[in-house]
């Protein structure tokens, strides 16, 4: 528990104004969960994270990969939404060393996991208008482990006769990822390629400081960073990029319906952004957190 | 160390006790179990002037004319190599099944050197995987993939320049699952010491050969404690012995995010079997994909096997469009693997000069060239550099 408490402390900085930011749209909305529950998730200790994950049963991972205006990366005009799987896979944490030197590590997939992650993927493409899901896997390879994954995503397709489906081999993935990225619309995978997609997605959109992500489980969502790094060499130096975290906030405000409060502040990072006077480290520039989130704030009170 | 000897012993023993024609596959595959992994690479072959036969499998589709062109470039150069061809269309085999004709084992026996174009996947069961039986017969342990912006072929990276080291026999690839009960299934990821410690090995001794300043081993050990763990304490301990070349670590993760942003800091990159397959074409993707990409496989004893890993192209085969880039650069990986430097990079900076004056194109670099005039080009180059 002292490490808990510690990333506690550690973090204190971004999730200041995290609070200071959504108490003043809006005082009672549940900044303090969020506020713990980002804290668990920049935690260094990942198992705390699987922890949580799978005590909260937090099934889906969203992350929205939309590039900033005015913020040059390589590749322009990016628009697509990971969803993964991460619940089972191969974080099921099952490890024994069988004979000295030989190891064996269980990836459980399961029917009713696949299932559900699938619809889930599906209804987001419904509802969010969009046009097509990628099933990602490695079959070809894993006959009955992804198999079964991409058996159940290719049921649950026909349930959805609008929605374009398709799927592609992950190693094939990620080299269209970096080479032709506009092709992707909403892409579902189990639990470890899309630990290595959300992250090398966000490396063309600017890195892990940019890319807000979202948890969902049935009754429960959490609002968090969508390449989760500790960024551990940063911690306390106010230098880190809040952008990921302020944008998940405007997520949050947008799942509790408060979509002006979202749009108000949303509008005001992204105008920071593309103004260019104001960059942390990461993104090229020589300010700190701090300022940055001053910019957001003088920007909001100017509208 | 005694130990290691005898193994070594016995092994050769068997290599020679091997009389012509008898099936040479249990006796590699023997030594793919007993887990060898000795730093006996010999190169007896390094002296420049005697001729080497190295075992060419064209494949299919356009195989055969990129395989022609590397043949007409290697003339041209005049490296001292000479071609074994070898068909590795399956045969039917008394118990009914397709099986790789034999005398693809028996070459490969004898030249110890391969150079393969692509292949079509025989589609409907019964056929025997080639990559894997070869893979199997000849502890093909590591896969290498150099990395390499080409100048003139504009992608939104540039300055690319490192190698994946894939760990190539077990990990998630060990192909051990079954389903526990209806709708829940177990696929068990494997990983040893003595594969670990060999490919680590093999990617320091790559990265001394080729001037390289540091090797990073990749992995998810805060995820995989134990299996991952295993891998990543190998290959420190290999680090502790290899000194000279630098060591770092870093996430998969952490990896991808920070490959797109800017590859520039990586160098040599050693890795399980799944990471390795997924960032070795990632950054095949970062300079242009898999046309433009070598690669190797790398055995025991010597044993190597290079190969371009693009499609067979059906829809252009036989028309003089493709591009044989990938596999002339794998011949390249493959000279140097001889100790035949000089003739590599001769060829290297033929093709490269080529690619980069832009006049003879192939439709997939974007030109209206064609593969013989490419060719052409590359040996001319080759000729009035010699």
């Amino acid at each position: 528990m002292s490490s808990v408490r510690e990333v506690f402390s550690a973090v204190n900085v971004p999730v200041d104004f995290e609070e200071l930011f959504i108490s003043e749209v809006q005082p009672q909305a549940s900044a303090s969960f969020k506020t713990v529950v980002d804290s668990f998730r920049r935690g260094v200790l990942q198992t705390l994270n699987m922890k949580i994950r799978r005590e909260l049963d937090l099934f889906a991972n969203v992350v929205v990969v939309k590039s900033l205006p005015g913020y040059q990366t390589r590749h322009k005009n990016l628009d697509f939404v990971i969803i993964r799987e991460q619940t089972e896979g191969e974080y099921s944490a099952l490890e024994h060393e069988s004979v000295p030197g030989v190891i064996e590590c269980l990836k459980i997939v399961t029917r009713a996991n696949s299932m559900r992650i699938a619809k889930f993927a599906f209804d987001y493409a419904m509802r969010h208008g969009r046009q097509k899901v990628t099933a990602v896997h490695k079959a070809n390879i894993m006959k009955l482990g992804d198999g079964l994954f991409l058996q159940c995503c290719e049921e649950v397709s026909h349930i959805y006769p609008k929605i374009k489906y398709e799927s592609m081999i992950i190693d094939n993935c990620c080299m269209q990822l970096v080479s032709n990225p506009h092709q992707f619309d909403v892409m579902v995978m189990p639990n470890l390629y899309g630990n290595i997609v959300d992250n090398l997605a966000a490396g063309l959109v600017g890195g892990a400081g940019v890319v807000p992500g979202e948890s969902y489980s049935e009754d429960v969502a959490i609002f968090e960073q969508g390449a989760r790094h500790a960024f551990a060499e940063a911690v306390g130096k106010n230098i880190a990029n809040p952008t990921a975290t302020l944008l998940a906030g405007c997520n949050l405000l947008r799942h509790i319906h408060l979509e002006y409060h979202a749009r108000l502040i949303e509008d005001a990072i992204l105008q920071v952004i593309k103004s260019g006077k104001v960059r942390t480290k990461d993104m090229g520039g020589y300010d700190c957190t701090s300022d940055f989130t001053n910019a957001v704030i003088k920007s909001l009170q100017q509208q | 160390m005694a130990g290691k000897a005898i193994r070594t012993v016995i092994s050769q023993s068997l290599n020679i006790s091997k009389s012509p024609g008898s099936r040479i596959l249990p006796v590699f595959q023997n030594k793919n179990h007993d887990g060898l992994h000795s730093q006996t690479t010999v190169r007896h072959y390094a002296s420049q002037s005697a001729q080497r036969k190295v075992t060419m499998i064209p494949g299919d589709g356009i195989g055969p004319e990129i395989s022609q062109a590397v043949k007409e470039i290697f003339a041209a150069a005049g490296a001292p190599v000479t071609w074994e061809d070898v068909d590795v269309t399956p045969v039917k085999g008394p118990d009914g099944l397709f099986h790789l004709p034999q005398k693809i084992f028996d070459s490969m026996a004898e030249t110890k050197l391969g150079l393969k174009g692509p292949l079509a996947t025989p589609i409907g069961k019964g056929h025997q995987s080639l990559n894997l039986a070869l893979r199997k017969a000849f502890s093909l342990y590591a896969n290498v993939r150099p990395c390499k912006s080409i100048e003139g072929y504009q992608t939104p990276y540039d300055n690319v320049d490192l190698v994946t080291i894939r760990e190539n026999t077990e990990g998630e690839y060990s192909g051990i699952e079954h389903t526990i009960v209806d709708g829940v299934v177990q696929s068990i990821k494997l990983i040893t010491e003595n594969a670990s410690r060999r490919v680590a090995e093999y990617a320091f001794q790559y990265a001394r050969e080729n001037k390289r300043d540091s090797v990073t081993a990749v992995h998810k050990a805060n995820i995989m404690r134990m299996s991952d763990g295993l891998f990543l304490k190998c290959c420190r301990d290999i680090a502790a012995m290899n000194k000279d070349i630098k060591f770092k670590e870093a996430y998969l993760d952490t990896v991808c995010l920070n490959m797109v942003q800017d590859p520039k800091p990586f160098d040599v990159l050693v890795m399980p079997n799944l990471y390795g397959d997924i960032l070795s074409d990632l950054c095949a993707g970062l300079i242009g994909g898999l046309g433009v990409t070598p690669s190797g496989n790398i055995g025991e004893d010597g044993v190597a096997i290079f190969e371009s890993v693009h499609g067979t192209a059906p829809d252009i085969a036989g028309q003089d469009k493709a591009n044989p880039t990938a596999l002339l650069l794998s011949a390249v990986m493959m000279l140097r693997h001889m100790g035949l430097t000089e003739y590599g990079d001769r060829i290297e900076s033929a093709v490269l000069s080529v690619i980069r004056d832009g006049e003879h194109l192939t439709a997939d670099l974007g030109g209206k060239g064609t593969c013989s005039g490419f060719t052409k080009a590359i040996c001319e180059r080759v000729e009035s550099s010699s």
